[in-house]
């Protein structure tokens, strides 16, 4: 087989980039959701929950259609951008939104998960020491989830990476602007004589889809400090 | 000096706690089930009573009728609690300055004495998965201390510890009494704490005050463990 093609290494690239970025954009607000979510009892949680899962039900075409309407040049958050000189729609920063709206409800679910894992009992100690929320949160929560967040991570960038029907309704193929690594498959797919493209391309599909489960798997495989004590 | 009064329902009972006490060490002592813990979560502020007034030397941490209620992390109360909860990420030494960094320290009681008289040099680098009974319970202690508070807590401190673990904490106690003025209450069912630490005992039983007296007239014959 041979080497990937300039192309293909660019579409490899872009696909890499915008599932780093996508996973790098979302986490901010994904702790923030989990929390909330897991700590917190409050008017509106059930339809928030229910929400969040959408990307994960709709067919991402669908999800690609409902970004593009938002974010496209008539859209009320597109326009508001707009005026600021950003425009998303049909560029690879686009494609960042679209895989971080995809791998968000992952990335909640697992760090909504890790939380509910942490003993509250060692925040109220900490309460009773003078810690306050922030406080508790950044040296109780978070370290003691670093873990799960860490496997989150990892699932929403193997979802980012593969992104492809929000991807294309949204922001198209669009040669090294938004083809990314399922996008140029696709299109190799549909070239006459493409089939070698589509077997390398694949295989380089597998190997990242693969590192990616690994890494989950160690992320996620039972708490560093038991480990620590295990010596 | 304390002065409290608590109602609060819980599903299986109603506490109803009133007391006033000059005591430096005041032992709340009762079979289980009795309130005594409840109380402490209230002192702490981690129980939110009904109706309620609890002051530690002149300060109102909670006041219902005048809508005081001071918040958990500025009440300065430092709670050992009886599963130690010491934070298992964290080496005995951070574990020990957690309270120290939040409050203005004023170093009042500092780190190497506290450090000194529970004898937790050797442990200062392990983390709390490595320690024994005893010793988790002494980290707990100092960590509850270092937070420079103005009442300490205890939980049924010694519950769950081998024989020689347990004098080895309840000398460390006795200790921390006589060379520390921190207003302590204490919470057992276990008479021989009662004589060795305190200097009045409040009596609970399902949820209210059955006695409160000082420990020389504290009969030994009603503080047989049960």
């Amino acid at each position: 087989m041979n080497a990937l093609t300039p192309d293909e290494w660019q579409a490899l690239w872009l696909s890499l980039r915008v599932g780093l970025l996508s996973v790098a954009c979302a986490l901010p607000f994904a702790l923030a959701l989990a929390w909330l979510l897991s700590r917190k009892r409050f008017p509106g949680r059930q339809l928030l929950d229910a929400l969040l899962f959408l990307p994960l039900i709709l067919p991402p075409v669908v999800t690609g259609y409902a970004l593009l309407a938002l974010f496209g040049r008539h859209g009320p958050v597109g326009e508001w951008l707009a005026a600021f000189g950003i425009v998303v729609a049909f560029r690879w920063t686009g494609a960042v939104i679209a895989a971080a709206v995809m791998g968000f409800p992952l990335l909640v679910l697992s760090i909504r998960v890790a939380f509910d894992n942490v003993d509250r009992r060692l925040e109220s100690a900490a309460q009773t020491l003078g810690a306050g929320a922030w406080r508790r949160f950044a040296t109780i929560t978070l370290p003691l989830s670093l873990r799960g967040i860490a496997a989150g991570c990892v699932l929403a960038f193997a979802r980012a990476f593969g992104e492809f029907g929000a991807t294309i309704s949204f922001v198209s193929n669009i040669p090294g602007e938004t083809r990314t690594l399922p996008i140029a498959i696709y299109e190799q797919l549909n070239t006459p004589g493409g089939l070698p493209g589509v077997q390398r391309l694949a295989l380089v599909a597998l190997v990242v889809a693969f590192a990616a489960s690994a890494l989950a798997a160690v992320a996620a495989g039972g708490s560093p400090w038991r480990r620590h004590a295990d010596d | 000096m304390i002065e409290l009064a608590l109602r609060h329902s819980f599903r299986e009972f109603e506490l109803d706690v009133a007391f006033r006490s000059d005591a430096r060490t005041l032992a709340l002592f009762g079979d289980s089930g009795a309130g005594k813990t409840s109380v402490l979560n209230a002192i702490a502020g981690l129980l939110s009573p009904r109706e309620g007034h609890i002051a530690i030397d002149g300060v109102t941490l909670l006041d219902r009728r005048e809508r005081t209620d001071v918040a958990v992390a500025a009440r300065r109360i430092g709670y050992v609690f009886q599963d130690g909860r010491l934070f298992p990420h964290l080496d005995v030494r951070r574990n020990l300055a957690y309270g120290m960094g939040a409050r203005d320290s004023g170093a009042a009681i500092r780190f190497d004495a506290i450090v000194e008289l529970l004898g937790l040099a050797p442990l200062l680098s392990r983390r709390p998965h490595g320690l024994s009974g005893g010793e988790r319970q002494r980290v707990a202690i100092g960590r509850a201390l270092l937070s420079s508070p103005r009442a300490l807590l205890l939980d049924e401190p010694l519950t769950g510890l081998h024989a020689q673990a347990r004098r080895q904490v309840l000398g460390h106690l006795a200790r921390l009494k006589q060379e520390l003025r921190v207003f302590t209450v204490l919470v057992t069912h276990h008479a021989d704490e009662v004589a060795q630490l305190a200097d009045e005992v409040v009596h609970l039983d399902a949820g209210r005050v059955v006695a409160q007296s000082p420990i020389a007239r504290f009969g030994a014959s009603r503080l047989e463990a049960p």
